[in-house]
């Protein structure tokens, strides 16, 4: 590093001193990699941490089976997560609305969800409920989207339901199910 | 008449202080770092745009991967009461003082209670060669199922706290697996733990 030469030139003619060698180092590189390594250090241990999202099942419990909570078929989505990362959605009862088969993500099914939550809003005056139905086709990342759709579509109640025959057979016939 | 001088000052200044202090703070962010461990069979982690952290205490991670599972508690002290009742439960496996350390220092272990000895007395290098069955979900000898509960009891005997159960599974993996290993916990009245999910990128 450059230093200003400040120690003034006195004494022309004097004896010739042997000049001392200083006992000072110059730390600042030392610092600049020692920071470097610090903000590095930081910045990986934190964004390291795995994220938790929180799921919650229905009680399986087969005593109290008795309180269910019964909804309206009419404020009911149901999903059917199929194979192919796709998923066939209806409102209702099965078979009473023609189902749609869709894809996952901004142009598929949030779209659908934020729709269908206004809707069923504007009809009945409460919230969607929404039913998930993984078959065995569908992989572990197809419930963590969906999961995902529901948290950011501001869906409160949702449930993971087992799927059914009837269910299975329906994504069959709609070529999902492979 | 002599000139008044001025005094000039020095533009070195003294780093030491400087440096000490970097490299206390540098050696403090090392020590506490925790490596990560990696996973015993290989994970692709679903991403979801949630942000909440995992917290560090009583969490017992089941990792799902290529139809196995495996079991990882956090905290020495419950991992090795943990062993050791479910050696109990397991034809009275008792496990030495070197195999319960051995086993809380571990990460997650899938190996069936039968092979757990001979497991934790491998050599480290022989242990990472091994290849690790999994543990039993099936319904002859659902070990899961136990190796859950004695966690649970084992937290809250040690910790006096509830233990959280989180699933960490592999994007790829085939929802009857996952939802084996919901139906273990379900069945022992867990109904709520989390999923483990990867911070996803912003461009979606």
């Amino acid at each position: 590093m450059a230093e200003l030469d400040t120690s003034s030139k006195e004494g022309k003619g004097g004896k010739v001193r042997s000049k001392k060698a200083s006992t000072r180092v110059d730390l600042t590189a030392m610092v600049d990699l020692a920071f470097l390594l610090i903000t590095f250090f930081m910045l990986t241990t934190t964004l390291n941490k795995p994220q938790a999202m929180d799921l919650t099942m229905p009680d399986k419990n087969e005593k109290k089976q008795d309180d269910n909570m019964a909804v309206a078929a009419s404020r009911t989505m149901t999903i059917l997560l199929g194979s192919d990362d796709k998923l066939e959605w209806y409102i209702g009862e099965p078979g009473k609305s023609a189902p749609t088969v869709e894809g996952y993500g901004k142009d598929g099914i949030r779209k659908t969800l934020l729709e269908n939550s206004q809707k069923v809003k504007a009809s009945t005056g409460k919230d969607m409920f929404v039913i998930i139905k993984p078959s065995d086709k569908s992989v572990y990342k197809n419930t963590v989207d969906i999961l995902d759709e529901m948290a950011i579509a501001n869906i409160q109640s949702y449930g993971i339901v087992d799927i059914t025959k009837a269910e299975v057979d329906e994504l069959t016939k709609q070529g999902i199910y492979k | 008449m002599p000139r008044v001088k001025i005094k000039r000052k020095s533009t070195v200044t003294d780093m030491t202080a400087m440096c000490d202090v970097a490299f206390l703070l540098l050696t403090f962010f090392i020590l506490t770092a925790k490596p990560k461990v990696p996973d015993p069979v290989e994970l692709d982690v679903p991403a979801s745009t949630v942000t909440i952290k995992q917290p560090e205490e009583n969490i017992a991670t089941l990792v799902v991967g290529k139809g196995k599972v495996f079991f990882d508690i956090t905290g020495a002290k419950v991992r090795e009461a943990t062993l050791e009742q479910m050696g109990q439960k397991y034809g009275n496996i008792s496990f030495t003082p070197t195999e319960k350390t051995r086993y809380a220092n571990m990460q997650a272990v899938g190996v069936p209670m039968n092979q757990m000895k001979q497991y934790l007395d491998l050599e480290s290098d022989q242990r990472e060669a091994f290849k690790q069955p999994g543990i039993p979900t099936d319904s002859v000898s659902n070990e899961l199922f136990n190796w859950v509960r004695e966690a649970r009891l084992a937290t809250r005997a040690l910790n006096n706290a509830d233990l959280r159960i989180s699933i960490k599974g592999d994007s790829k993996e085939e929802y009857p697996t996952i939802k084996k290993v919901i139906d273990i916990l379900q069945k022992q009245e867990v109904n709520k733990f989390s999923l483990i999910t990867s911070l996803r990128s912003a461009k979606k």
